[in-house]
């Protein structure tokens, strides 16, 4: 097990050089940059920038030395935020982002859950269709409708939550829910899925025969194997609230870092976007490896080698 | 199940059935993949019949009172400019099913060709070529989709071939896994004695066989992309103004619901609409073409 888990995260290396590759050759290779402006810059001012920059250097070289700091986990300087580096607004911003999308994982997989147990044991009752009908409207319902309906009726009808910002809990109420919906929909419709796959096994009955209780039965042993395709999904809807936290940053207006990507991605800031993909790529990466060590927990079935 | 089981005995035993003429029958039975594709004809004739149907031509303006709420000539309301809601859903309809439909139609060239390519040479190209796709299945491609738009301009074709370019990844691990097997039946083994090349036998005879499962996930692509085009257009970096497209439409209203709600209402629950109906239709697809697939 140790053996595989080094394995994984030797293998992110590689990947990692290629992504870093690929994002600095696809932005260096169009024309204009973070300092074109409508008004031409003096030419002392625009040399001293590009050597500030090294872009007065070949395209290698400039490759090469983005590899070096790379390899000191040094993500550069900020184009577009004058005396400020990348892994400074990483680390202010991502907590943030963190913090959003932790709470909304939280939400959709403690309801997803509980919604998905509910339609599974009333299967074809009024609680299922209830359940599956709310979920089907999740998944078909864009976070930037969602969102600003949310604004709508709690904070501008009501008036009991704020409209935007990060400062207190109730500021995190919407964001959360927003951000999170999608995914309890996702996971309610895995859970009820699962649940009744594993409700018909022999173990199951077994169980039964042997006279536990419903309680026990659902708790211990549905429960446990039911739960496997959402623990698959885990590694997706974790990509999916990275790139979700983009849009709801945007709305409710939260400091976190998918807000500092779209900014520095108008802003043509070549090294904040390539610090942040790498950041996230690393993040999902590493996630992803936690899914598959917490699959072969829940099934012994599976073991890599 | 019994009750699909017992139509299924019945046919059989009337006339003798071909596959298709019981995944017809198995789609006609579902209520709602049937409701989904009414829902959509309606919504597709629309757009292809805007330029006829459209009561206002696209940008022409009603300003002598403001934004108005619908009414008789406007039966949607009118937006902050004095423009027609309805005309502009109906424009930017088209726009939203095109990018859809050709994003998903990209997706669907690199998807079948990688996929068809990995599973019919098998082993260590296989390999290598699906490790390929769990990489970057693990990324966020979405800030791909964003950094290719900053950096080729924001114009339609580039977000359709950005979009499709993130999109073939589960298209190529389905069709791959059908080929895996198709490539062990007798007609290929027939084309391959009779020495016919490796690249006719993908194109000629593997990608035909796959066809079900391709149109499937295409149908569970397309409202993917719709959904994708709208939030990038949210962040301002889809379809431009003045063109317009149901996300661009949900932006601006979004940003005035307070006071004219209207705006934001119509486009997101047409948005809604189609994308519950394309679901509804793949869904259905899918239990009808392969029964065995409907647990739920």
């Amino acid at each position: 097990m140790i053996r595989y888990i080094l394995k994984r995260i030797l293998s992110t290396i590689p990947v990692l050089l290629i992504i870093a590759t690929i994002t600095f050759f696809i932005i260096r290779i169009v024309p204009g940059g973070p300092f074109d402006s409508e008004k031409a810059l003096p030419p002392e001012i625009l040399e001293t920038i590009n050597k500030k920059y090294h872009f007065d250097e070949p395209l290698y070289m400039q490759y090469l030395r983005y590899i070096k700091d790379l390899a000191h986990l040094d993500l550069g300087p900020s184009f577009k935020y004058a005396n400020r580096s990348v892994n400074e607004i990483i680390m202010q911003s991502f907590p943030v982002s963190f913090e959003l999308g932790f709470w909304a994982l939280l939400f959709a997989s403690i309801f997803g859950i509980i919604a998905g147990i509910l339609s599974s044991l009333r299967h074809n009752s009024r609680v299922d269709y209830f359940f599956m009908g709310l979920a089907t409207l999740g998944i078909s319902l864009p976070s930037f409708v969602l969102g600003p309906l949310l604004v709508l009726i709690f904070a501008l009808h009501f008036n009991i939550l704020p409209v935007a910002g990060w400062s207190s809990i109730p500021h995190m109420i919407m964001p959360v829910i927003t951000l999170g919906a999608m995914y309890t929909a996702y996971i309610a419709r895995l859970t009820r899925g699962g649940m009744l796959e594993i409700v018909n096994q022999d173990f199951i009955r077994t169980a039964r025969a042997k006279g536990l209780k419903e309680r026990t039965i659902v708790l211990r042993h549905t429960l446990k194997g039911g739960l496997l395709p959402v623990v698959t999904f885990l590694g997706p809807a974790f990509a999916g609230i990275v790139t979700g936290s983009l849009v709801v940053e945007t709305i409710f207006n939260v400091p976190g870092l998918g807000r500092y990507f779209i900014q520095s991605a108008l802003n043509r800031d070549y090294t904040m976007v390539m610090g942040t993909v790498l950041f996230y790529a690393v993040i999902l990466i590493f996630m992803n490896l936690v899914v598959d060590i917490v699959y072969t927990l829940l099934d012994p079935r599976v073991k890599y080698e | 199940m019994s009750s699909i089981a017992k139509n299924y005995e019945t046919i059989r035993i009337e006339k003798g059935t071909s596959l298709l003429r019981d995944a017809l029958y198995r789609l006609k039975k579902n209520k709602l993949a049937l409701f989904g594709l009414s829902i959509l004809a309606i919504i597709a004739t629309a757009s292809l019949l805007t330029p006829i149907i459209a009561p206002y031509s696209y940008e022409e303006q009603d300003l002598i009172y403001g934004p108005q709420s619908p009414n008789k000539e406007h039966i949607m309301g009118t937006d902050d400019l004095g423009r027609d809601l309805f005309t502009r859903i109906l424009y930017g309809g088209r726009i939203s099913l095109m990018v859809g439909v050709l994003a998903t139609i990209v997706s669907l060239i690199i998807g079948v060709l990688y996929g068809s390519i990995a599973g019919f040479l098998g082993g260590r190209t296989d390999n290598i070529m699906m490790r390929i796709v769990d990489i970057i299945y693990s990324l966020p491609f979405m800030f791909f989709v964003i950094i290719l738009m900053v950096i080729a301009g924001r114009n339609i074709y580039n977000l359709f071939i950005a979009l499709g370019a993130v999109q073939w990844l589960t298209m190529s691990r389905i069709i791959r896994g059908q080929v895996l097997s198709l490539k062990e039946k007798e007609f290929v083994l027939a084309a391959k004695s009779m020495g016919v090349s490796k690249g006719s036998i993908i194109l000629r005879h593997l990608i035909p066989n796959a066809m079900g499962p391709m149109i499937i996930y295409s149908t569970l692509t397309i409202p993917t992309v719709i959904l994708e085009e709208s939030f990038l257009s949210f962040l301002g970096l889809g379809v431009q103004p003045p063109m317009s497209s149901w996300g661009l439409l949900i932006t601006d209203g979004a940003q005035v619901m307070e006071i004219y709600p209207w705006m934001v209402i119509f486009p997101a629950s047409i948005l809604a609409l189609t994308l519950l109906s394309l679901n509804f239709v793949g869904d259905g697809l899918r239990d009808a073409l392969d029964p065995k697939a409907k647990k739920d």
